[in-house]
């Protein structure tokens, strides 16, 4: 592989980083609240997925249709019914009940399903590949998660900007006292706020499910490259993102190019970079989301 | 569905009370308002009239007494669901929602809108210095423009009951009389208007009638046309007697 | 003139408990001599997991920065101990206090990284900063590399010796660690952390150096649980990096602090007590052990933010000396101590 081809590589990978990273940072910018079990439940949509597809034959990408809605539901209770107690003037509530969350969750998968590596099946869509030139392949699934991230950016953003709903939203993110003077019951944009993420955060898990192997123990590290991406794109910018994203994964393949083993450290080292040289991320802050 | 009081009753505040944990910052505080009217609250800082507003809009609940709006009490009705009964408030320091545009913060106010004459349109025609503003984010405003913001979202629900919170703060005198110069056509489309205000001529100067407030209590009501400046002014700074005299 | 204002820290309970503590720790101290080395390591344990307790909570109940990475530090001091015992040849023993200086020592430019981030993005941050620790050990081939070290430098010692040795320093670093943080609490820094905890930029504009004294705490923090990781190396005499660098420890850490009560030097103390005892009956459960100990976090968070000793003391008995009690003259009756607020 050459160098070349391992930036293209870690420019698609970026891709599936930002469909991470974008519910986290939705959390974060309506609510100010760090959801630490968020790669953990990406992990549980992807079992999600595998359990339909164990169970009833169906591809991973049709399970999206169920696996999808059913996590924006779940979302939805889960802020409703719990997370919505935590939120306050202090940050540690939240953070301890969202870290029990994980807990929870990686350890009830771990009952459920063994330590074992997964993996969801998609067939030979999943290793074809367009042969750009001699040397440089673009894979289809990749191509397609990167289209997929920039789709959903694209949807949110038109959806912040250009619905009531959206309006109130980043309304509600600005000011959530003076919001409800509007007339917008805080509980519920918070719960559609989490609704919204755990959507995108199952499509994440679906789709990584199908790129790479995936165990119940696979959670945190989905959370630190979700959060790498967030911080090095920069805070409150939906596009920032999809940049953070993108510098992570060309990090972490060109680190693998050069030494194979060195992936993740290549990716951490490079977020420490621009945490020391540009704590505000490279696209400086924006709207709040 | 609240009670249609033409002429009648739109908010009585009968013996309200209200804490701040501990501090008492209103105590016992009687006032009516009929509908149509507009009534002016003044006082000076601490009085405690942003704290009634507080009230009045559910944000901050009553320690004693009752708050009654449209012949029913608004005792368990939670602040998002007043305006769509008909309370708007401009809040102390406009709070607008600042990544937002000015339009984008009409449209939000718009959000539980009642049927009204209150529209964009009818809200640019009142303030007209909006409308060349209109995709402009709303932190970057003067002060003066914010406020008109702050009471044009306000309108956009179409409210019986307007509430302004201290117009005049932060602001130079002529810019606070151009915004006072758009409560007429608010009054004229049907809203009965509360006025909070330090700033006790200009209040005066619109207001039917006039309630001070000192330190939490009530030191003076009277209808503006019976009561002289002077009379105000000692009840706002706090020598009672003479205003009562 | 009259009498003047007095003020006194401590009250009739911190007394008779300060003198109880002292005497308990005397006792403690007799164990090797009474009991079989087996149940030694067990209390050894116990005392790391006090230390640990005691260091998150000083972090996140008092410092207010939840740290999802400690276990960074408890790494360094496990494998700073066999490497300076092993490699350099240090006395085993004395290299503890020499850990708890090299964890310190690291923390520091870490919290000029660490500081740039704040609330729960602080928190991955400390997390991510854990495991890029834990690679860069793992290249390392003096260090062991992914197997990991042994210690050897003291398998010449006779082994009931070596264990009440560890013991003893065990004691001494969990005595440490609590006395320490007692007085850095009872001390003007103290208030300094409630004022930041409370209120930062009413803290800042009235001269409290607000990232110095966060800064302390971080500090501080990283050399009790550096201390903790070289008694556990000196107790189990081998450090893995998948177990020392597990982030088991910080899930350890929260459930001891938030079940004993967070914000408080008593909470962590009961709490790892509660967890020692739990452990050993939970781990015959399995993995479940595990949801268990997330959904009591939980629950407690939510419905029993101040723990279970603040609900046995209803923040009202302290065994601490770090309030002010005033007493005005010709006043028979001092105010009780202030309510101490919830972080």
């Amino acid at each position: 592989m050459t160098l070349v081809n391992a930036i293209v590589q870690g420019v698609l990978l970026g891709g599936m980083y930002a469909l991470f990273a974008t519910g986290l940072s939705l959390m974060f910018g309506v609510m100010r609240v760090v959801n630490l079990a968020h790669g953990d439940f990406a992990v549980l949509g992807a079992f999600f997925a595998l359990v339909l597809v164990d169970s009833a034959g169906l591809s991973p990408l049709v399970t999206l249709l169920i696996v999808v809605p059913g996590m924006a539901a779940f979302g939805y209770l889960l802020q409703r019914g719990l997370l919505q107690r935590t939120v306050g003037a202090s940050p540690l509530p939240a953070l301890l009940v969202t870290f029990g969350l994980s807990i929870v969750v990686q350890n009830l998968l771990l009952q459920l399903f063994s330590a074992d590596q997964r993996r969801l099946q998609l067939g030979s869509f999943e290793t074809g590949s367009f042969q750009i030139a001699d040397d440089l392949a673009i894979g289809y699934f990749p191509a397609v998660v990167f289209a997929i991230a920039v789709a959903l950016l694209v949807g949110l953003s038109l959806f912040l900007r250009r619905t009531q709903l959206g309006r109130l939203m980043r309304a509600t993110s600005d000011d959530q006292e003076t919001a409800r003077l509007m007339g917008v019951d805080s509980r519920n944009m918070y719960a559609l706020a989490t609704a919204i993420a755990f959507a995108t955060v199952a499509l994440a898990g679906v789709l990584n499910g199908v790129q790479t192997n995936f165990s119940p123990a696979s959670g945190p590290t989905l959370l630190i490259f979700a959060f790498e991406a967030v911080i090095i794109g920069g805070l409150g910018n939906l596009w920032g993102t999809l940049l953070g994203g993108i510098v992570l994964g060309v990090a972490q393949n060109v680190g693998a190019w050069i030494e194979p083993a060195q992936q993740v450290l290549a990716g951490h080292l490079v977020f420490l970079l621009v945490l020391a040289l540009r704590p505000q991320g490279l696209i400086a802050k924006g709207a709040p989301v | 569905m609240t009670g249609w009081a033409p002429g009648g009753v739109l908010l009585d505040l009968v013996g309200v009370d209200v804490h701040y944990g501990d501090f008492q910052a209103i105590y016992g505080v009687s006032l009516a308002l009929a509908e149509g009217e507009t009534v002016t609250v003044l006082g000076a800082n601490g009085a405690g009239k942003s704290t009634l507003l507080k009230a009045i809009t559910g944000m901050l609940p009553i320690t004693a007494g009752d708050i009654r709006y449209g012949g029913r009490s608004l005792h368990g009705i939670p602040v998002h669901q007043r305006v769509g009964m008909g309370i708007a408030l401009a809040p102390e320091g406009r709070r607008l929602f600042p990544s937002l545009t000015v339009e984008e913060n009409l449209l939000v106010g718009g959000h539980r809108a009642r049927p009204g004459p209150w529209n964009r349109r009818s809200v640019y025609e009142l303030f007209p210095l909006l409308r060349p503003l209109r995709k402009r984010p709303a932190g970057v405003l003067s002060g003066g423009e914010q406020q008109a913001v702050a009471i044009g979202r306000a309108l956009m629900s179409n409210p019986r009951l307007l509430l302004l919170d201290e117009v005049s703060l932060g602001l130079a005198p002529i810019v606070v009389k151009q915004l006072y110069a758009a409560l007429p056509a608010i009054t004229a489309s049907g809203a009965t208007v509360l006025v909070v205000e330090q700033d006790m001529r200009q209040a005066m100067a619109v207001a039917d009638r006039v309630h001070c407030l000192l330190e939490g209590r009530t030191a003076l009501e009277a209808q503006v046309s019976e009561v002289t400046a002077d009379q105000v002014a000692n009840a706002y700074f706090g020598s009672i007697t003479d205003a009562v005299s | 003139m009259t009498e003047p204002v007095t003020i006194r820290r401590a009250t009739t309970s911190t007394r008779v408990s300060g003198g109880l503590l002292v005497l308990g720790v005397v006792a403690l101290a007799m164990l090797p001599y009474i009991v079989v080395p087996s149940q030694v390591f067990g209390v050894i344990d116990l005392l790391v997991f006090v230390v640990l307790a005691t260091m998150w909570n000083l972090l996140a109940g008092y410092g207010g920065m939840v740290s999802v990475g400690q276990q960074a530090y408890i790494g360094i001091g496990a494998y700073g101990l066999v490497y300076l015992a092993d490699q350099v040849g240090v006395d085993a023993f004395l290299a503890v206090p020499l850990v708890a200086i090299l964890s310190a020592a690291i923390a520091i430019p870490v919290s000029f990284l660490a500081f740039r981030l704040v609330g729960g993005y602080f928190a991955i941050g400390t997390w991510v900063i854990a495991e890029v620790v834990r690679l860069l050990t793992v290249q390392v081939d003096d260090l062991g590399g992914g197997s990991g070290l042994s210690l050897r430098s003291l398998s010449d010692i006779d082994s009931k010796l070596r264990i009440a040795y560890t013991y003893w320093f065990a004691l001494g670093v969990a005595t440490v660690a609590v006395v320490a943080t007692y007085l850095l609490i009872r001390s003007r820094l103290g208030i300094a952390l409630t004022a930041i905890r409370d209120e930062p930029t009413a803290a800042a504009s009235n001269g409290v150096e607000v990232t110095r004294v966060k800064r302390i705490v971080f500090v501080v923090s990283a050399a009790g649980c550096g201390a903790a990781g070289a008694i556990l190396a000196l107790s189990s005499l081998r450090v893995q990096p998948d177990s020392v660098y597990s982030v088991q420890w910080t899930a350890f850490m929260i459930f001891m602090v938030v079940i004993g009560g967070v914000g408080t030097l008593e909470g962590p103390v009961v709490g790892a007590v509660l967890f020692f005892l739990l452990r050993e009956w939970l781990a015959q459960f399995g993995v479940i052990y595990l949801v268990v100990l997330g959904a009591v976090a939980i629950v407690t968070t939510l419905f029993v933010p101040q723990g279970l000793w603040g609900l046995v003391s209803r923040g009202r008995l302290r065994l601490f000396a770090v309030g002010h009690t005033v007493r005005l003259p010709a006043d028979p009756n001092p105010t009780p101590p202030a309510r101490p607020t919830r972080p």
